[in-house]
């Protein structure tokens, strides 16, 4: 359902993307590993037309992405993104922002999307919080609003970009108890996490990046494991016995 | 002072008419400068480079002619044109777009002042430009806008006295005319001069609770 051919991307001087190709299938929970700069929040922003590409070519639901054409808002309302920072919006109450994109994007009955988006912040465990405002939420039940607002807009696919790295340590579970339902439920994922014990028990596939080049991917267990590549090995190591 | 109270007593109703246009001047160039400043601040911010050149060059060309000079261009110049003015009409449209600049400089700032990342939360759920703009950029922008809007309006309506250089008798040109004709200059300028800080100093308080409510968050 998303798939990236040969990608390139620069900032400036700097390639940051030097030649991506991957595939993620319908159902499936691919997380992205890798040290900070290489590229691995980047994939993310291209594939919701966020960042623009230089070469190669980037399809979802076999529609091409590309950022300047009108085709990126059928994309964009298909693939929901969650921020490492949440972004909700903070003149909007917690189910304003859920039902913001259903509402005023997708044009959905109004009855319809308040049910939905009440629905779905139960779902998530903030049914009492709707009224509430996102500066008066913990970091974690921010991120939780921003997945149920991910979800309101019934996406086929949900990118997570860091989506713990802000939060403090005891907040980190609530979020990745969320994303793992999700994915029990058979969403598509891509995530961009440091977070190697979800990405071992939730992810199908795990791909390393290092450099904006995939270094190493396989299914989640036996990459996570038995690291082939030196690179690989070196990272785990570090991220998983940091002393 | 007993002859002060006299005089104010006697000249008051007349200097009510000019608060009265002083009022519709400083009205009608609020609205009209903010409505182009809007406009400009918009262009500007619309990742069209034609359009943000375009007002980027409008902005400094308004701000680099005295307000003054644009109000005789206004009414003694564009009759030339073919296009002739009342005096009130010149003064509104003078000062409206003089003080769009400041006004279109202080929307973008408020605009560039809200963070990247709920822009591209915006566009993450699907929003184009317009809506993002509506639902999401200027109603958080306004909260940073408002108190230097205020502090605009408070310049506009002392500068609602340069369009008694265009004969519109405001509060300055019915000072003035009434002192010409009285010799009265302390009584008369010194009520002038009471009547306008009355008139600001509602808007004085208005952009102290601005600052408030914009200091909250």
């Amino acid at each position: 359902m998303i798939e990236l051919n040969d990608v390139h991307k620069s900032f400036g001087k700097v390639e940051v993307l030097k030649g991506i190709t991957a595939k993620v299938e319908k159902g499936e929970v691919v997380c992205i590993v890798g040290p900070s700069g290489s590229g691995k929040s980047t994939i993310l922003r291209c594939i919701n037309g966020l960042e623009s590409y230089d070469r190669g070519e980037i399809n979802v639901e076999g529609l091409k992405v590309d950022r300047d054409a009108p085709s990126i808002v059928n994309i964009r309302t298909q693939v929901s993104m969650v921020f490492q920072r949440f972004n909700l919006f903070p003149h909007r109450t917690v189910l304003e922002n859920v039902v913001e994109g259903p509402l005023f994007v997708k044009k959905e009955p109004r009855a319809q999307v308040l049910e939905r988006g009440r629905a779905l912040l139960a779902q998530v465990g903030l049914a009492e919080k709707v009224d509430a405002h996102p500066p008066q939420l913990s970091g974690g039940q921010q991120q939780r609003v921003a997945i149920a607002r991910a979800l309101a807009m019934q996406p086929k696919a949900i990118l997570f970009d860091e989506p713990t790295s802000a939060l403090d340590p005891e907040l980190v579970g609530d979020v990745l108890g969320v994303m793992r339902k999700l994915a029990d439920d058979g969403m598509t994922m891509v995530v961009v996490t440091h977070e190697m014990g979800f990405a071992r028990d939730v992810a199908d596939r795990v791909l390393f990046i290092d450099g904006g080049i995939i270094v190493e991917q396989g299914p989640a267990k036996t990459l996570l494991n038995q690291p082939q590549h030196p690179r690989t090995q070196d990272f785990l190591r570090r991220v998983l016995h940091p002393l | 002072m007993k002859g002060f109270w006299h005089d104010a007593a006697e000249f008051f109703p007349i200097l009510m008419n000019g608060v009265a246009l002083t009022v519709i001047v400083t009205i009608g160039s609020l609205l009209l400068s903010t409505v182009l400043g809007l406009i400009w601040a918009m262009m500007r911010v619309s990742g069209i480079r034609a359009l943000s050149m375009l007002s980027a060059s409008l902005i400094n060309v308004i701000r680099g002619i005295p307000i003054i000079v644009l109000l005789f261009y206004l009414y003694f110049v564009m009759p030339d044109l073919g296009v002739t003015l009342s005096a009130l009409q010149a003064a509104i449209l003078g000062l409206g777009i003089a003080y769009s600049a400041y006004q279109a400089e202080n929307f973008r700032a408020g605009i560039e002042a809200i963070d990247k990342g709920q822009i591209e939360a915006a566009q993450s759920i699907g929003m184009g430009w317009w809506l993002t703009m509506r639902r999401v950029v200027l109603p958080q922008a306004v909260r940073i806008v408002l108190p230097p809007y205020g502090n605009v309006m408070i310049m506009m309506l002392k500068d609602s006295s340069q369009a008694s250089t265009i004969t519109v008798a405001e509060l300055a040109l019915q000072g003035k005319l009434i002192a010409s004709s009285t010799f009265k200059n302390t009584s008369v300028f010194t009520l002038v001069a009471l009547m306008y800080l009355t008139m600001s100093i509602p808007l004085i308080l208005l952009v102290r609770h601005f600052e408030k409510r914009a200091g909250k968050k």
